[in-house]
């Protein structure tokens, strides 16, 4: 299991290597990985106008989810009522053990959260932040 | 008198809180996420390098099918329903009340895939005993259609690496109605166990539970001699209500329950009340029944030095009185019928 997370990541790094970003400061390719209900990343500085590629890991045996929006987003998601995400690249669902990679465009800078809303977790600490810097 | 109030009126309040089904010894989560929590009363007895552990799982009405997921010392011999009067005896046994004073006076002594070892069905519970590491266990239960709150991941970890065994025990609300059953009817479970590994699991308590949520249970050991108790003096919520020689007309009482005929003729009584916070319960209570040195291990004050291996019996070692305290501990399981997100 950890060296299944450990190659996942590193091929994350990897690529965020291969790849230079227009802002080369700052990561085109993360990888999170959860571990006992909670991101190991909760401070991420990406840039805006270009793709990112976040490579989530999820190395628990319950399921979560990587849900990333502003506060009305996690307000709407707080008391929703989608069991399962997929259909949208800021929506996604992680089932036990499952590793999934997405990626999102910034077009505005500023902070954004991102959160598994399933019951509890949110309150466990399963929070994060991604500040969005202009290239 | 007052304790007896105080269980009631967490039972009533339970009820009135809650019209799901409830393991009454155990943490529920409702659909919303709330946990509901029942004063938990467990007896855990050990005779003969056996553990005898008696629970129960009360009805509160809703439908569906609620759990708990409790580790256990070793792999059980038998899991059966249990006697109809046992836990009642036991609390009536340590609640002071005038009567005790009288008959007292009258001559009463003072004194990953995870393993699927065993499966049976007891009235409306359905209960597996598994053997796995957490991971395993852990998935056994999300593709069995359970939900674990988000600590159980590093609590079954915890778990494992000291005993890799765990009882799964499923609640069906609906199963219970048809059945008949009414609010409040309670399935006794007696599971023996045994093993040379004496634990009593307490910081699975607060799973599911924010750090100033109160836990309150009771705690009956039955001994062959006075045992020693780890950790050591006590302290974080929990307390020693009562250590003294079992009364012959308890031994008696209990022994003519159903399945309690291994009742010793004599013993010594131990109640430990639990009333903390989450937040307080780190530890497990790790009991020598010799009255020598518990396993700090055990207790959760040491992590094991290796990977663990279920206990085998033998009668010759150090026992334990210690149980997962399966209802009374317990890791909160539901089944997902409701959705999350939006």
């Amino acid at each position: 299991m950890i060296l299944r997370t450990f190659v996942a990541l590193a091929l994350a790094a990897l690529a965020a290597g291969a790849c230079a970003p227009a802002n080369a400061a700052l990561p085109t390719n993360i990888g999170i990985r959860i571990h006992y209900s909670r991101f190991d990343q909760t401070k991420i500085e990406v840039p805006m106008g270009v793709p990112v590629t976040f490579t989530l890991v999820n190395d628990d045996p319950i399921e979560h989810e990587w849900l990333i929006g502003d506060e009305a987003f996690h307000a709407r998601h707080r008391t929703g009522t989608e069991a399962v995400h997929g259909d949208r690249p800021n929506e996604v669902s992680l089932p036990p053990f499952a590793t999934k990679t997405t990626t999102l465009t910034f077009d505005k800078p500023g902070a954004l959260t991102f959160i598994c809303h399933f019951p509890q977790h949110e309150a466990y600490g399963m929070v994060g932040v991604v500040m969005v810097t202009p290239g | 008198m007052r304790r007896f109030l105080a269980v009631l009126a967490a039972v009533v309040a339970a009820l009135i809180g809650t019209t799901q089904p409830a393991a009454a010894c155990a943490g529920l989560i409702g659909p919303n996420g709330a946990v509901n929590l029942l004063r938990t009363s467990t007896f855990a007895g050990y005779h003969d390098g056996v553990e005898h552990y008696v629970t129960a799982f009360k009805f509160a009405g809703g439908s569906g099918q609620f759990g708990s997921l409790i580790p256990l010392p070793g792999i059980p011999s038998s899991v059966e329903k249990g006697g109809d009067w046992t836990l009642q005896r036991l609390i009536r046994e340590t609640t002071p009340a005038k009567e005790a004073v009288f008959f007292r006076s009258v001559g009463a002594p003072l004194a990953a895939d995870a393993q699927v070892i065993l499966q049976v069905r007891i009235d409306a519970l359905d209960i597996t005993v598994l053997k796995g590491g957490g991971a395993e266990v852990g998935r056994w239960a999300t593709d069995h259609g359970f939900r674990l709150p988000p600590a159980a991941p590093e609590v079954l970890d915890f778990y494992a690496a000291r005993s890799p065994i765990f009882l799964a025990a499923v609640f069906d609300a609906d199963a219970a109605k048809a059945r008949g059953q009414r609010i409040g009817d309670g399935t006794p479970v007696h599971i023996t166990i045994p093993t040379a590994n004496p634990w009593v699991p307490l910081r699975i308590l607060a799973l599911g539970k924010n750090g100033e949520d109160r836990i309150d249970a009771d705690v009956y050991l039955l001994t062959d001699q006075r045992p020693a108790l780890l950790p050591y003096p006590f302290a974080n919520g929990m307390r020693l209500d009562h250590s003294a020689p079992a009364t012959v007309s308890l031994l008696t009482d209990l022994r003519s329950d159903k399945g309690m005929d291994w009742i010793p003729q004599s013993g010594w009584l131990t109640k430990v009340a639990i009333e903390a916070s989450a937040s307080q319960l780190t530890y497990d209570l790790a009991v020598d029944v010799k009255g020598a040195s518990p396993s700090r291990v055990a207790a959760g004050l040491e992590a094991p030095a290796s990977a663990p291996a279920p206990s085998k019996p033998n009668a010759d070692t150090v026992a334990l009185v210690g149980i997962a305290l399966a209802a009374l501990g317990a890791i909160v399981l539901l089944r997902r019928s409701q959705t999350v997100s939006a």
